[in-house]
Formats: C-alpha cells, sequence, structure tokens
C-alpha cells in the first residue's frame, strides 16, 4: 500500500475515534441525576436559580436544568412531558394544567412584585401605590405603554390590571384612551429595551429590572400595591400522562421548595441589598 | 485474434437538435491506423466518442469477441489534482479488472519511462507544460495494454517540437500493434501517420481510402478535389 | 459609535481574559457546529454528488426542492426536530431533547441543504471537462462525481466553511432543541440573544465579537494550510 494511504486512513481512524468519543461523552451524561424545569424568562434573568439551585443540589445531589422560556411554553413544554417540573407564576394558568391531569399537584412557594415603570418626568401622572389608577392616568394621556403580549404570565397579569381598571382591550383605538399601546409580542428585557428607548410605560417584575441595564430615563413609578404581586407555584408533570417524567426526583425538588431550608435560601436573595423574592408555601 | 475490433453500420447520432451523424458505416481493423479528417463540426469528436461506447449508437455499433480493450486521448487532457504518479495509479485502479494490483506500480513506472515523464512523477499534474500533459495521457492509455487507442487531435494545442514527441509515441505504439483512429484537422500529420484516411463532411462519411490512394497522384476524383483546396482550411 | 468601540474594548477584554464561563460556551459552540458539519459533510457531499450523475423522472422536482430547503429557516428547523424528539414525540424515548446531541442533529439538517446543493454544482461543473475522461478511464458516473470532490478538494473545502459559518450563526433551532441550559446548551448566539433579552447590548455586541474572531482565527488556520500546499507550484499559463 502507498505510504500516503497509510497516513490518510490512519488520520481518517483518529477523527472517527475523536467523534465517537466527542458523542459518546454527550450520551454518558444522561446517566447523572439531573431534573429538566421549565421556568420563565423573567425567573431566569432575576438571577434566582444560580443562588437556589446550587443549594438545592448540594442537598440532595440533582441538578437541575432550567429551560426558561415564556410562561406558555412552558406549560406547553410541561404538557408534552419535555420537563419534569415547572416553575412558573401564573395561578390560574397552573390550576387548569393541574386540573387537566398535566401535573400531579401546585404548591405556591414564593411571591415577588410587578412595578411600573416609566419616564421620571411622569407626563401622565401615574406616580403612586394604586396600580389601577395609574393605567386609567396612562390610558387618558398621550404617553406610550409597551406590553409584552406574549401570552405570559406578566402578559396575562397586565391584561388583568387593565380589565380591573375598566379597560377590556387596550390595544383597540379609543379617543377616549389616545395613549399609545405597543404589543411587543417579547420577552420582559427586550420590552424594557423598547420602553427605555421609547420614554413608555412598562409593566414589569422588580427582578428583570433590577438587573436592567439599559434604562434610559426609566425609573419605578408604582410599587407596592398588593395586587401587584406575583405568586409562584411548583408543580410536578404527570408520570402517568408521560411515563420517561423523572417524578421521583422531581417530586424531591419540589419538596425541597417549599421545605424550610428551601424557603431560607429563597428569603436569602438580594439583589443590590434588596430581597427580590418572598417566601409564602405555609400560606 | 480478431481483425475487426469494430464495427459502425449506418450509424446515426441526434445531439439534441443537430444530427452529428448520419449513415456513418465504418470498419476497424487491427493493425490499422486511421485519420478521421474534415472540417470542424464535421462529426469526428462525435464519431470518436461512439466508437469508443461513450454515446448509444442504437444497435449500429457492434463490438467483435472478445471486446478490444480500447483508451482514449482527448484533445485536452483531464487529470485530477494529484501528482502525475497519482493520476496515472489511479487510471490503473480504475481498470483493475484488467491490471492486477500487484503489478500496478511496475506498470506505472514502465508508462512514464515509455513517454519520457519519470522525472515528473511526483509533480502536481496541472504544471505540466502542454506536450507533458498529452504524453501523461498517451502513458495513462498505455498502461492499459489497449487494443485500441482512440485519439481527438491530440496535437492541435502543441507546439511544434510536442508534436514531434507525441507523433513519434504514436508511430512507437502503432509499430507495437496497437491499433489507432485519430481524428486531426492537420491533412500532413494525417499523411505521416495513418495507413488509411476517413474524410467526413456534415456528420456523413464523404472518402474512406488507404493512404496512398488517398494522398497519391492516382488519387480518386474526388479525393483530388478535396485536396486542390475545394474546403476552407489548408494543407500543412 | 461609541458604543461599538466600547464593545470592541470588551471583546478584546472578554478574550484576553479568557473567563472559564465564555471558554465553555466557545468551546460548546464549536464543538456542536463542528460536528454538525462533519455529519452535513458525509451526507451533503455524497447526496450533491449523486444528484449531479442522477437520473431519474424526479430529478428536476428534487433540485427545486433542494434549492428551496436553502432558504429553510433556522427556527422552522428547531420547531419540526424538537417535535420529533419531545417526549410526546415519535423518537422522545431517545431522551436527548435539550441536549448537545439534538442541538447537532438540529444544525446538520440545517446544513446539509447547502452542502449538497453546493456540491452538486461543483461536480456537476468538473463533469462538463472530466466526464467523458473518467468515463473512458471506467468510472461509473457516482465514482466519477467523487472523483470530482477530490479534484477540487479546495472548493470543497470552502463549502465546508460556508456550511460551519451558517451553523455557527445560528440560533432559532438551537434555541429551542437545545433550551438554552446554562452549561449544559449554551452556546455564543444564544448567550447573545440572552443578553440582549437582558438589555445588556454592549455585552450582546462583544460576544458577538468574540464569536466573529473565533470563526476569524479558523479561517486564518485553514488559509494557512492552503497556502502551505500551494507555495511549491508555479502554475504554467495553458
Amino acid at each position: 500500500m502507498d505510504p500516503g494511504m497509510k497516513t490518510t486512513r490512519r488520520r481518517i481512524a483518529a477523527l472517527l475515534l475523536g467523534l465517537a468519543a466527542g458523542l459518546g461523552a454527550v450520551v454518558a451524561d444522561a446517566q447523572e441525576r439531573f431534573i429538566t424545569m421549565a421556568s420563565t424568562t423573567s425567573t431566569e434573568q432575576s438571577g434566582l436559580f444560580p443562588h437556589l439551585l446550587p443549594a438545592f443540589r448540594k442537598a440532595s445531589g440533582i441538578d437541575v436544568r432550567v429551560v426558561a422560556v415564556g410562561t406558555g411554553q412552558a406549560l406547553d413544554i410541561g404538557r408534552r412531558g419535555d420537563a419534569d417540573v415547572l416553575f412558573v407564576h401564573d395561578q390560574a394558568a397552573e390550576e387548569k394544567f393541574v386540573a387537566e391531569g398535566f401535573g400531579v399537584r401546585r404548591m405556591p412557594v414564593m411571591y415577588n412584585d410587578f412595578v411600573i415603570v416609566g419616564p421620571q418626568t411622569d407626563p401622565a401622572g401615574a406616580r403612586g401605590k394604586d396600580v389601577v389608577a395609574a393605567l386609567r392616568k396612562i390610558a387618558a394621556s398621550k404617553s406610550a405603554f409597551v406590553s409584552r403580549g406574549d401570552k405570559s404570565g406578566t402578559h396575562a397579569a397586565e391584561l388583568r390590571y387593565w380589565k380591573a381598571a375598566g379597560i377590556e382591550a387596550p390595544e383597540a383605538k379609543d379617543a377616549a384612551r389616545p395613549f399609545d399601546y405597543k404589543a411587543c409580542g417579547c420577552g420582559m428585557g427586550p420590552a424594557l429595551n423598547i420602553g427605555s428607548s421609547s420614554d413608555a410605560y412598562v409593566l414589569t417584575d422588580r427582578g428583570t429590572w433590577l438587573n436592567f441595564k439599559n434604562r434610559g430615563n426609566l425609573a419605578i413609578l408604582v410599587e407596592g400595591d398588593t395586587r401587584l404581586f406575583n405568586q409562584y407555584g411548583v408543580i410536578v408533570v404527570n408520570p402517568a400522562r408521560h411515563p420517561q417524567v423523572k417524578s421521583a426526583l422531581a417530586q424531591a425538588f419540589a419538596d425541597w421548595v417549599v421545605s424550610a431550608e428551601g424557603q431560607s435560601t429563597i428569603a436569602a436573595y438580594k439583589v443590590g441589598g434588596h430581597q427580590l423574592f418572598f417566601p409564602d408555601a405555609n400560606r | 485474434m480478431l481483425s475487426t475490433l469494430l464495427r459502425l453500420s449506418d450509424a446515426s447520432v441526434q445531439l439534441g437538435k443537430v444530427t452529428a451523424l448520419q449513415h456513418v458505416s465504418l470498419s476497424v481493423r487491427r493493425g490499422e491506423f486511421i485519420a478521421l479528417v474534415g472540417a470542424n463540426g464535421s462529426g469526428k469528436t462525435t464519431l470518436l466518442r461512439l466508437l469508443h461506447g461513450l454515446i448509444d449508437g442504437n444497435g449500429a455499433r457492434r463490438v467483435g469477441e472478445p471486446a478490444p480493450v480500447q483508451a482514449m486521448v482527448f484533445q485536452r487532457p483531464f487529470m485530477l489534482n494529484l501528482t502525475v504518479w497519482n493520476n496515472l495509479r489511479l487510471a490503473l485502479w480504475l481498470a483493475r479488472a484488467r491490471v492486477p494490483r500487484a503489478e500496478a506500480p511496475a506498470r506505472a513506472l514502465e508508462a512514464l519511462q515509455r513517454v519520457g515523464l519519470v522525472e515528473s512523477r511526483d509533480r502536481p499534474a496541472r504544471v505540466l507544460s502542454g506536450g507533458e500533459q498529452q504524453r501523461f495521457a498517451l502513458a495513462r492509455a498505455w498502461a492499459v495494454r489497449p487494443d485500441l487507442l482512440l485519439l481527438d487531435e491530440p496535437t492541435a494545442n502543441l507546439d511544434p517540437s510536442a508534436k514531434k514527441e507525441v507523433e513519434a509515441l504514436l508511430l512507437g505504439f502503432a509499430a507495437e500493434g496497437i491499433t489507432l483512429v485519430m481524428s486531426t484537422h492537420n491533412l500532413g500529420q494525417a499523411k505521416r501517420l495513418a495507413t488509411r484516411v476517413v474524410y467526413l463532411d456534415r456528420g456523413e462519411v464523404r472518402l474512406d481510402l488507404p493512404t496512398a490512394q488517398f494522398f497519391g497522384p492516382s488519387a480518386d476524383e474526388r479525393a483530388r478535389l478535396f485536396l486542390k483546396g475545394e474546403l476552407p482550411w489548408t494543407l500543412e | 459609535m461609541n458604543e461599538f468601540a466600547q464593545s470592541a474594548r470588551s471583546a478584546l477584554d472578554l478574550i484576553v481574559h479568557a473567563d472559564a464561563t465564555l471558554v465553555r460556551t466557545v468551546t460548546l459552540s464549536l464543538v456542536v457546529s463542528g460536528t454538525a458539519c462533519l455529519f452535513a459533510a458525509g451526507f451533503g457531499l455524497l447526496g450533491g454528488a449523486w444528484l449531479a450523475v442522477a437520473r431519474f423522472p424526479g430529478l428536476r422536482a428534487a433540485l427545486l426542492l433542494l434549492n428551496t430547503l436553502l432558504a429553510l429557516p433556522s427556527v422552522v428547523v428547531g420547531l419540526v426536530v424538537y417535535l420529533l424528539l419531545s417526549r410526546s414525540g415519535p423518537l422522545g424515548s431517545w431522551g436527548i431533547l435539550f441536549t448537545p446531541t439534538a442541538m447537532v442533529i438540529a444544525q446538520t439538517i440545517l446544513v446539509v441543504p447547502v452542502v449538497a446543493a453546493l456540491a452538486r454544482q461543483v461536480v456537476a461543473d468538473g463533469l462538463r471537462d472530466g466526464g467523458d475522461p473518467l468515463r473512458s478511464l471506467g468510472a461509473g458516473p457516482l465514482l466519477a462525481a467523487l472523483l470530482m470532490l477530490l479534484h477540487e478538494r479546495w472548493a470543497v473545502v470552502t463549502i465546508l466553511l460556508t456550511a460551519f459559518g451558517r451553523a455557527i450563526a445560528e440560533v432559532g433551532a438551537v434555541m429551542i432543541v437545545g433550551g438554552n441550559i446554562e452549561g449544559v446548551t449554551r452556546v455564543m448566539t444564544t448567550t447573545i440573544a440572552l443578553e440582549t433579552s437582558k438589555g445588556d447590548l454592549p455585552l450582546a455586541l462583544a460576544l458577538g465579537l468574540v464569536l466573529l474572531a473565533v470563526v476569524g482565527l479558523l479561517n486564518i488556520a485553514i488559509g494557512l494550510v492552503q497556502r502551505s500546499r500551494y507555495a511549491s507550484v508555479v502554475v504554467h499559463p495553458r
């Protein structure tokens, strides 16, 4: 055989071995103890997980892999059985999820709150402690309001506040409500980006806001209204629907996060000295 | 040792809308050196491709038993982006049914020696000069020990000295017993090398004569008219 | 302009300090896209070569389909692969959703049409001159096509680089089938998307520059190999 051919064959063999090793490593991780958790982008961006999940890993040896998407998509992932546990903040949707048999049980875990941010000059006069009054004032003004419009938990909450303010469809054009309602169909960060570049009002969770760096002229104008509190629930995905769900490990997570240890870990998480999440599993 | 290697009987070839060949009857006999002459577009290349089996002849093509081993040298030699040696080894591998693996390196060396390209064996084939490339193509063809060698204007793009080298090789092959069919637009070359001349015009064989008859004083009336320059290209 | 200058400086900073997370993210990008390109090379080069010489009634339609697939949006590929690999889907038992393996599969599917279409063109062009000679030497159609790829191997390298560029730059497919899980399936492009959505635009831009720098280095390396191969060759004018 030509010496050239020998070297080529050796090179090909080495390449194939390397590939096999690489793929083997990837497949091997399937043997590790881990669960997949579907949660929301706003929760991930609050920075809670790098604080909370290592503590759980230490306590249980179980790794938690977080897929962070919108609430709607998170619930869909759960319905498909592609996640083992859900950690979202839309109580109505969560209860429906369990009622339809996709989840074993819903347990409350903690709450954080929403705030309304807007231009510091506050042209609509929304500043205060009342979210419903603030929305009415914004609607009556010439200002802009940016909505996520993406069926997320935040979006669902926003629509509830509009309804409470007597406005069924904020996007509808109405002479009595000259404000500019922009629905972007996007996450909290992009919505805030649009808000900051157009000096608009935005309903946001405090966590994303505290981590948000592109603030422009925006500042917190409305906070403290109890209606702005955002309740989180944890649901183990039902193994009866999808036998591959790692329900035992998922249950371990759910049990830990509502336990004294889990709850105190949640309370200990602070951003810029502010506590972001308030544990309430024992409500 | 059969005497007729290939026979075409009333062959016609359509290439798209054009009739490239019509009513062509031709027998190729062992030991002949046939020159195909004619203007560009007269069908010489198509006839060669038909003889080689690259085109379908609708049953008009009959091959002698056992089938003669054929090789073809094209006007522009095609070589892969490899060294001269590897190109030759590849060609021998492609012909592995006829060339046993163990023999291949020896055959390759022999072929390069035959055409005088041994010092170039490790050079990339693409850097050879035009004449060297054509000699390589001849080496590649000769290495499989063909019964029949087809050539499409092999010296058309070569300078005079390269042309001389190639012609010498072709005569050498003929002396070894290889049958050759070569198209050329160079009548002098046809006279120098061929035993038989076939004249093609617009896809048809107009004349098919032994060389002496084609060029000689006792030449055929039609041959004389043809040679007198009724055609738009000159004697060389 | 100031933002770009700032980002360029950050990019340099990031590269120099080579923070562990960044290195891991870059490595994962390279491994996922590189592996996908290797698989796509296997399927695409063979498929493209075959299409250049195949003769069957639906060939025209197949080529039309191939050219249409060049415009496959990455997010659509991601969606289709997700539905296949989901535990609710036909291949759920494989259990590879939200893993790098799924990302490799998605990117391979995305990039195979690119390799196949370009390889087909290279082979078809080459066979115009080389088809008859190769046939004359005894090569069957598929073998002639593959020899043509060997002949035009630097064109093939360019094709694979193009495919690699498409793979490493896409975000739609890997986001959906990978889930952008920190430390597991987070690659450069999904990190950039994440930082953008968090509003940290300078960091996102800087990461983009880092990604370009890495791919640029790869291209320089390949260029050096190419030049060293050709250094000793003087080409005679034809």
